[in-house]
């Protein structure tokens, strides 16, 4: 996709908590899981269905929480699908990895696709856990973990 | 819109922050319950201070380390007659108000408390005097009990009135609660306490920047400060304690200068403020502070005060007209801030609109995860006001407010 400035980048973020994609339930769900962030409040449950080969066929999310979280976890239900369980987690690792470099630092944004729009979290240090909470949350949910994930970051 | 008093209509151009940007917009500073700006003379001392007098306090045979001494002693008068303690003797010199509750906590505790002896703390305390209680609880044996607030965030009275027994042995709370506002009637509380001969500590960390403190008044007997949030550098506060308690009191660090004679088997102590000052203060710092407490009486506090309470009947009024907005602690009698959610927007994405429009306020649950529970919000928005703070600030914030809501709703 053609490189956004701020603007276009901040637009997006704003149209995916205005009108969040893939969200509702999943009720064939192969794998599901909370998290929560209790020092905000932020609380969603991310839903996954696997293929025969177990990659990820569809990825959906319910719950609320501020505009980056749910903007976050409305574009990685896009990303997802068609991805193993290890290339979600290395593409988790190339979005944390952008979201935490230094303001302004060059970053592989071919790599990262729609993803990239959340460089701006680079410069507010704060928000990071929530950009990455539900991320936290599907990665725990594809190793079969049970309960909920809360943040640290 | 309120008028500027006299006695504050140059006081902005004093505070060297305000000629910077943030984000290409005029600073908006709503954040001075977090910590307050510098004046420029507070500045200077330091820089003076670093540049042409410095030397250690209470060691040297030297001029310089006379001179500091003597400096630093006369910001202890000063913070001495801040808030109207009986004598110098009474000030003892720490990081701030955490520094003080823990430096409390454990000397009452080594000293003083017995197991089965109570401890109460109100429903709004800072986590600054919940979890140093805490960290004691288990080797004194006490038990933490809490006085609960009512849905405007004022202490239910007779609820503590009917806790107060003789295992009450301290009484811990805020005189301003940093996440509401409210001013806590301290007086009576203390008169009730020593009902019980209960010891009554305040933590004054949000009042002595807004509110007259004169600990003879309300009779209390452990009184913290922190010098950061009244316009003085970040590292220096102080505990005033009733000297006759501070007798009575344990050493809480040990090291240099708190010391009277040492051998390798046992020590004895220093009389007090010095046996609980170990090892270096913050010189710099402390005599810092004391060129802040000449800031403020320069002004005044009676003008300082009356200002804030201009401020918050404004803030309250303006803010009020914004939809979906409800504020978060509507005590009577309130100082400082306002705290409020808004319907639909979440707190840090508020926070981070506000910041590019160049407003500095703050989101989230201000150490006081308690607080948030009883009022079943997991976090708000909290602006407060220093003696800089103008009614155009609070205009700017507004416009914020309505802009985030055209960007999120």
């Amino acid at each position: 996709m053609p490189r956004m400035d701020r603007k276009e980048q901040e637009a997006l973020i704003i149209d995916h908590n205005r009108r969040p994609r893939n969200y509702g339930k999943l009720d064939d769900a192969d794998c599901r899981m909370v998290a929560f962030n209790p020092l905000c409040g932020d609380r969603y449950e991310i839903f996954l269905r696997l293929d025969d080969v177990g990659r990820i066929a569809q990825a959906n999310f319910t719950g609320d929480g501020c505009a980056v979280s749910k903007a976050a976890a409305s574009v990685m239900t896009e990303v997802l699908p068609g991805k193993t369980e290890v290339e979600a987690a290395a593409l988790f690792e190339a979005f944390r990895a952008m979201i935490t470099s230094e303001p302004d630092s060059p970053f592989d944004a071919e790599g990262l696709g729609t993803l990239a729009v959340f460089a701006g979290v680079r410069n507010f240090p704060i928000r990071i856990k929530c950009a990455t909470l539900p991320w936290r949350a599907a990665l725990a949910a594809l190793h079969g973990d049970q309960g909920e994930v809360s943040a640290v970051e | 819109m309120p008028v500027v008093p006299e006695s504050l209509r140059d006081i902005r151009a004093q505070f060297p922050i305000f000629a910077r940007t943030v984000h290409d917009q005029p600073l908006v500073y709503l954040d001075t319950a977090a910590t307050s700006q510098k004046p420029a003379r507070v500045i200077e001392r330091l820089r003076k201070f670093y540049s042409d007098e410095y030397g250690t306090v209470r060691r040297g045979s030297y001029l310089l380390c006379q001179q500091s001494t003597a400096m630093f002693e006369c910001a202890r008068k000063k913070a001495a007659s801040f808030v109207n303690a009986e004598r110098p003797e009474e000030i003892v010199f720490l990081r701030g108000v955490t520094e003080a509750i823990n430096l409390a906590a454990v000397s009452l505790a080594r000293s003083i408390l017995k197991p089965g002896d109570e401890v109460l703390v109100s429903a709004m305390e800072h986590h600054a005097n919940i979890v140093p209680w805490q960290l004691v609880r288990d080797m004194a044996g006490i038990h933490i009990r809490v006085i609960p607030m009512n849905d405007k965030g004022e202490l239910c009275l007779d609820a503590y009135e009917a806790m107060l027994s003789e295992r009450v042995k301290v009484v811990a709370l805020n005189h301003v609660a940093n996440s509401l506002g409210t001013i806590n009637p301290i007086k009576q509380i203390t008169a009730l306490a020593h009902g019980v001969g209960a010891i009554v500590l305040v933590d004054g960390a949000q009042s002595a920047p807004h509110l007259k403190i004169d600990v003879r008044d309300l009779d209390c007997d452990l009184y913290a400060v922190s010098g950061h949030k009244m316009y003085g550098p970040s590292g220096a506060g102080f505990l005033y304690g009733r000297y006759s308690l501070l007798e009575r009191m344990a050493p809480y660090q040990g090291g240099g200068e708190m010391i009277d004679r040492v051998e390798f088997s046992e020590s004895t102590f220093e009389d007090p403020p010095y046996r609980f000052e170990a090892g270096t203060p913050p010189i710099a710092e402390v005599i810092g502070l004391g060129e802040a407490i000449d800031f403020l009486h320069d002004i005044g506090l009676e003008a300082i005060e009356a200002w804030d309470q201009a401020l918050l009947a404004y803030a309250t009024a303006r803010l009020s007209a914004i939809p979906g907005l409800r504020f978060v602690g509507e005590a009577e009698a309130r100082s400082g801030l306002v705290a409020f959610t808004i319907d639909g927007m979440h707190p840090f994405d508020v926070a981070s609109i506000l910041d590019r429009k160049g407003v500095a306020v703050r989101a989230g649950h201000h150490c006081a995860q308690p607080v948030m529970r009883h009022f079943d919000v997991p976090a708000t928005l909290r602006a407060s006001f220093g003696v800089y703070t103008v009614p155009e600030d609070i205009d700017t914030l507004a416009a914020g407010l309505e802009l985030a809501r055209d960007m999120l709703s």
